[in-house]
């Protein structure tokens, strides 16, 4: 069952060029792509090529230059401001890259605290960290004091004690070792068998192809395809776009092990 | 705003023009006083303590002296006392902060030390005691506002030329066997002289605004020389008889000129800043 | 843990006093060397309008009783072990104690100085933070554009101002003297000398207000436009609240430091509020003492006001090392 649909979603950005002239350039064009509950949907593509975006435009917190066209719907009802800002942090949940958005003044045991909507705070907080094996002391730390693997987990926690539906984590693995990295795909595969459906953004196609149910390749703007995760494989050869052939074939144990067969 | 449109400028060149602007009333407001002579203001009895009219923009004081007269000489002479000053401190700190940034670690430090120290007093408080060494006058005034304002613009020089000599392409410059004459004139130099520029600029209002106030408090200028702060002291003793034009004016005038000093040392900073340019 | 981030502050402090007593040694051996080479003549500051009376006998038995016609090295060897022994001095106009003159002195311009600091602190926090909210809006500019103003604006200037609409204008205030003329000190009550305190110490908060509202406006949309107020956001923080929680706590730390980093403008300002006033104080004493000579009073004047700054920027370095975790933890990171 389909949770949230993006439809023809465009989102473009009005700057100055030079003097006074006005210029508008268009980030993210006529973009379609639906999450299902239960389901891992991961957006692959190249770095710096507007996936953030995408996952701003969807919560509603893009910059103010920014104006978007399009239809967003949650539940089948359309996204406005208004619902946006209800669901925010309620029904759609945020992960974001790194500990640089946690709050630097802020315990972190408090930050996880606040994003819990429901029921008693402390008790979710201490759940969710022994869940994700935190230690107490954990709790009492501020950002800087974190280690990566650390820092992850934290941010997921943050999403875990939301109760949200939908989940969206943006680049989530950049700059972590392999281990953390395994784990918290771990983490979002879990999400998704509880029932909540995961949009995954990532230029990692390698390590999204390891939980992601479906994949959509993200380029120029737009989705070239979405194809199911096990269309990865061999020479690529039912992709459908070339594209997303170059991607799949750009991996080191693809086209590099490919090129010396032949 | 509207101006610039119509003349279909952009940013750059209208802020090149508002400097060009406020440097003309600038000037303007130096030549007039120093072209005026003492008969713009010498006492007329008979005009004694008029206020403000169209004879008289500014009013009269006891002696009936003219005020716009006596505001227009007492700016150009605050501006004059000020840009000897802001030159000279300008002079201490460029030599300190390229000392600081290239002579090794004792003498940054011994210049650190420096800063420190002339930073440890308040402004005002060495300007006295400096004022008072010299016996007061225009030496003391001058001497007191070079001696005090360099710290800062000396601070700034320091880290900048420290900051270009550890970037990459003087580096290389310097592992190609470049001589230190051409590295400082080719790299070092283009990057601190507009810094220094904006320094220099920024420093006249503070440097304009202690003149003002050390020469208020009676230990500047002489009392027969007509500077702003002189004037507004000598208000003080007429205000409580509803004499306010002689405060008034000639307060907003130094306002206004040392708002303009401001804003031309920001403008051009905009401008010479690379962060800014394209904006 | 916390016995390492005492010891660290232990470190940090005997440094600090000893930059402090490096920088006093210089500063008093300056401004001695600065005062006696000035052309004012302190024998007459000492006698003053009798001069004309002074036989030339006299006038060395007054030399001899100062200790004026020695070496200077010398006199500042007995200046600065007099010193070292808690002596001031005596100063020639109040012919009084160095001591007992500032300590006076400096009850009243405590008064005047920290309420100025608060108002000031108060009054340009919150109109930075307002202008940083609404940034680009009719309320920002006017903020940005009075503070640019304010700051180009001379001190004793604005204090006539305020002179003259309120003391002479509307009647509200007396002119000025600290407590009024003809009036015993112990007869003063409170009233009287919280009238004489209003007008110098609102010329004082108008013009402190624009540097702190400056930097607060700054480092408020620097933390309005960070990642981790996007992820509050994302969670569904706005408004108020999301101020509260993130932005406050990320702003409030940097201006309290600045706020006691600029002692030294506040004496300054307080220099000349105090003249426009005749408001017995620090500031009035230092110019009486400049303009009638009274190198003891000077001297210890600006030895006073330099410890003043001193510890203002000693408090701030404090503070951040205490209250900012990040400076509080690394140190004792540091130190294992």
């Amino acid at each position: 069952m389909s949770i949230l649909e993006v439809d023809n979603l465009s989102v473009s950005f009005k700057q100055y060029t030079s003097g006074l002239r006005q210029h508008t350039q268009e980030v993210i064009s006529n973009l379609s792509m639906e999450l299902v509950s239960g389901e891992i949907l991961a957006v692959v593509g190249a770095s710096g090529s507007g996936k953030s975006l995408l996952a701003h435009a969807i919560l509603g917190i893009l910059p103010s230059n920014a104006q978007t066209s399009g239809k967003i719907r949650f539940d089948g009802e359309v996204l406005t401001t208004k619902l946006q800002e209800q669901l925010r942090g309620k029904e759609i949940a945020l992960v974001p890259q790194s500990v640089s958005f946690l709050d630097p003044l802020m315990r972190v045991g408090a930050q996880v605290r606040t994003s819990v909507r429901k029921g008693k705070a402390k008790e979710a907080q201490k759940k969710v960290f022994e869940r994700y094996h935190l230690k107490e002391e954990v709790e009492n730390m501020y950002p800087f004091q974190l280690s990566g693997g650390m820092a992850r987990r934290i941010l997921v926690s943050t999403a875990m004690v939301s109760g949200a539906r939908v989940i969206i984590a943006d680049e989530p693995t950049p700059g972590l070792d392999s281990v953390v990295i395994k784990e918290a795909l771990t983490n979002f595969r879990e999400f998704a068998d509880q029932g909540c459906a995961v949009m995954l953004i990532s230029h990692d196609i390698e390590s999204a192809l390891q939980v992601a149910d479906k994949v959509a390749v993200f380029y120029g703007g737009t989705v070239l395809e979405i194809a199911p995760a096990e269309n990865f494989e061999g020479n690529g050869d039912r992709l459908q776009h070339h594209y997303s052939k170059a991607l799949w074939r750009a991996l080191p144990q693809n086209d590099f092990t490919c090129e010396f067969k032949n | 705003m509207q101006l610039s449109k119509q003349l279909n400028l952009n940013k750059r060149q209208s802020t090149l023009l508002a400097c060009i602007v406020l440097s003309i009333i600038v000037c303007a407001v130096v030549l007039t006083g120093f072209l005026y002579d003492e008969d713009r203001i010498a006492s007329n009895l008979e005009v004694r303590n008029a206020a403000p009219s169209f004879d008289h923009f500014f009013g009269t004081d006891w002696l009936g002296r003219d005020m716009f007269s006596r505001t227009i000489m007492g700016l150009s002479l605050s501006i004059g006392v000020g840009l000897v000053g802001a030159i000279g401190s300008a002079s201490i700190s460029i030599i300190l902060g390229v000392i600081a940034a290239t002579m090794g670690k004792v003498a940054d430090s011994i210049v650190t030390w420096l800063i420190d120290l002339f930073l440890s007093v308040p402004h005002l408080v060495s300007l006295i005691l400096i004022a008072f060494a010299f016996g007061g006058g225009f030496k003391g005034i001058v001497f007191g506002i070079a001696l005090t304002h360099w710290p800062s613009l000396a601070r700034v020089i320091r880290s900048e030329v420290m900051q270009v000599r550890s970037l990459d392409f003087v580096q290389v410059s310097r592992k190609m066997g470049k001589s230190r004459w051409w590295i400082a004139k080719e790299h070092i130099m283009p990057h601190i002289v507009p810094q220094i520029i904006v320094g220099i600029l920024l420093l006249f209002p503070h440097a304009i605004l202690h003149e003002a106030a050390v020469t208020f408090l009676g230990l500047g200028l002489s009392p027969h020389e007509p500077a702003i702060g002189i004037i507004l002291s000598e208000s003080m003793r007429y205000l409580s008889v509803g004499m306010w034009w002689l405060a008034f004016f000639p307060g907003i005038c130094l306002l206004i000129i040392v708002r303009m000093f401001d804003k031309i040392g920001d403008n051009l900073r905009m401008l010479i800043d690379p962060h800014h340019a394209h904006r | 843990m916390r016995w390492r981030f005492t010891r660290n502050l232990g470190i940090f402090l005997f440094w600090k006093a000893i930059k402090m007593a490096s920088l006093l040694v210089a500063i008093s051996f300056l401004s001695f060397l600065l005062v006696k080479q000035s052309p004012i003549d302190p024998i007459q500051a000492y006698v003053g309008a009798d001069m004309l009376n002074v036989s030339p006998e006299q006038r060395e038995r007054i030399e001899e009783y100062w200790g004026l016609n020695e070496p200077i090295m010398e006199q500042f060897w007995s200046w600065g072990s007099a010193i070292l022994s808690g002596d001031l001095g005596t100063s020639m106009i109040y012919r009084l104690p160095v001591s007992e003159v500032i300590g006076e002195r400096f009850i009243n311009s405590i008064a005047l100085m920290s309420t100025a600091w608060v108002l000031s602190g108060i009054i340009g926090f919150s109109m930075g933070v307002l202008a940083a909210m609404k940034k680009d809006t009719w309320i920002d500019r006017i903020i940005k554009w009075y503070c640019y103003t304010l700051a180009s604006t001379p001190t004793f200037w604005m204090g006539l101002l305020l002179l003259i609409v309120f003391a002479v204008w509307l009647n509200w205030f007396p002119v000025g003297m600290g407590v009024p003329a003809g009036v015993l000190a112990e007869d003063v009550n409170i009233m009287d000398r919280i009238k004489h305190l209003i007008l110098p110490a609102l010329t004082l908060s108008i013009i402190g207000v624009a540097n702190i509202a400056l930097h607060t406006r700054q480092k408020l949309i620097e933390v309005l436009s960070s990642d981790y107020v996007v992820f509050a956001r994302a969670r569904g923080e706005k408004g108020f609240t999301l101020f509260w929680r993130h932005g406050l706590r990320n702003i409030a730390l940097p201006a309290i430091t600045l706020q006691f980093a600029a002692f030294s403008e506040l004496f300054g300002g307080a220099v000349l509020a105090e003249q426009v006033f005749s408001y017995p104080g620090l500031g009035q004493a230092t110019v009486e003492a400049g303009l009638r000579g009274d190198v003891p009073l000077l001297l210890g004047l600006v030895l006073f006001s330099a410890i003043f700054v001193f510890v203002g920027n000693l408090i701030a370095d404090i503070i951040y090392r205490v209250v900012d975790p990040r400076t509080r933890k690394e140190q004792s990171y540091a130190a294992k």
